[in-house]
């Protein structure tokens, strides 16, 4: 049981100590490909979002019933059934969005951040702790993949949310908004956190295996990720 | 039914030019986290490729012969992750008890796959292209060698960077990605050849 924390400090955990783009570097796979466009990564930020809210409640209270061994595919058909119903809303009242995020809307299931949260908070905390806990993560979610998109639009292709900008329409670096600068983006992003926080946020290696989301499925002494060696 | 041209152009445009690590990015925590040394990176990459094979063989049928008919779609995303974590899961026990030598090798990548978006990634998508059972088991194909090409060359390039004097802030995960940015910069020269090679 992890030790009680001001509902507060749960929220804001989420959103700058353990921001799960910048800090924790989970995710990383829709924070490069949707954030070409500022509302393509917002959309995408608030429909994980939604999905971890609920899935955090979800297992949460569930938690109790659920058997320690069969929770992964638990987890997993819980997360895949609230990503089908937020796919479903999109496609019915958001349907240029839609068209945006394409297959990324699938891919939330496979979202590092929504299993590794159940695995790491959601399955140990009580129902309010949880869902404060999602909206934490998903707001700190949401705001980096729209810092990221807003520095990939403004600068790459001279517009904000698609309403272009008159004088940044002459400066386009177009590089920006193609797949490379995502990596560059995301590279520089890191390196200012670091220099920010003079190099004290918490880097991945000093989260044990309990913070990897493999960690359910594999054998520490197996492990080959980042920073797993003991 | 695809021609053998078109097969050609799904093979090589999904190895280079829409390589999946590096200009869909998907299945980038492996491509970062596992690209240290060669043989994990070559280790990793075949154990994608073949993931992405059998589950492109299973899925395939599943979609057209199962949900299609009974007008089940909207199911696709909750079967076609259980089967694939299933699978993994399956293949892993089925290495260990027949091939302890193929075990060692692949094996050991197995668990990390399972929440790997490539290949979840890799089966909606050519249910979405609407490729027929060969043009979906090509494109895969294509998809895993691209995944493994990537590994390959990015973990030649991450050895240079370990011996390098990086400045404090840029250690780490800050070189690695502007790394694999460049590498992504490579891959984009070759949009537009591909259809042209066999015009």
């Amino acid at each position: 049981m992890m030790e009680k924390k001001s509902s507060l400090s749960v929220l804001l955990n989420g959103i700058i100590k353990e921001n799960p783009v910048l800090v924790l570097i989970l995710g990383t796979c829709p924070t490069l490909a949707t954030t070409n466009t500022v509302d393509g990564a917002f959309g995408m930020g608030i429909a994980a979002m939604v999905v971890l809210l609920c899935s955090n409640i979800f297992i949460s209270l569930l938690r109790k019933i659920i058997p320690e061994t069969m929770r992964i595919p638990c987890y997993i058909v819980i997360i895949a059934g609230f990503v089908t119903i937020v796919k479903m809303a999109v496609q019915a009242y958001l349907p240029s969005l839609y068209e945006t995020l394409g297959v990324y809307l699938d891919l939330i299931t496979v979202n590092c951040i929504i299993l590794g949260r159940a695995e790491m908070f959601a399955n140990k905390n009580a129902v309010v702790a949880s869902a404060l806990d999602g909206i934490g993560m998903g707001l700190g979610f949401t705001l980096s993949l729209t810092l990221m998109a807003v520095i990939r639009e403004v600068f790459g292709a001279g517009s904000f949310a698609g309403i272009a900008i008159p004088f940044m329409q002459n400066y386009k670096i177009e590089f920006l908004t193609k797949a490379p600068g995502g990596l560059l983006v995301y590279g520089l992003l890191i390196a200012l956190i670091y220099v920010v926080t003079k190099g004290k946020a918490p880097v991945k290696k000093s989260f044990s295996c309990e913070g990897c989301p493999h960690a359910s499925t594999c054998h520490p002494q197996d492990c080959q990720l980042e920073g797993a060696e003991k | 039914m695809e021609s053998f041209k078109t097969l050609m152009i799904i093979l090589l445009s999904s190895v280079l030019v829409d390589n999946y690590v590096l200009s869909r990015f998907l299945g980038i925590c492996p491509f970062l986290g596992v690209s240290k040394k060669l043989d994990q990176a070559t280790g990793m990459g075949m154990a994608v490729t073949a993931v992405m094979l059998i589950a492109t063989a299973v899925t395939w049928p599943i979609q057209y012969l199962l949900l299609n008919p009974l007008n089940l779609g909207y199911l696709q995303n909750i079967l076609f992750i259980l089967v694939i974590a299933s699978l993994v899961q399956m293949l892993e026990l089925l290495l260990k008890k027949f091939s302890p030598a193929l075990y060692s090798g692949l094996g050991v990548y197995l668990p990390l796959i399972t929440t790997n978006c490539a290949v979840l990634g890799v089966t909606i998508n050519n249910i979405n292209d609407g490729y027929s059972f060969i043009g979906s088991m090509v494109s895969s194909l294509g998809c895993g060698l691209g995944f493994l090409l990537a590994m390959v060359l990015f973990s030649g390039l991450r050895s240079r960077i370990n011996d390098a004097n990086i400045p404090a802030p840029f250690k780490g995960l800050g070189a690695t990605l502007i790394a694999a940015s460049f590498i992504s910069l490579a891959f984009m020269g070759f949009s537009g050849i591909v259809e042209n090679i066999f015009a």
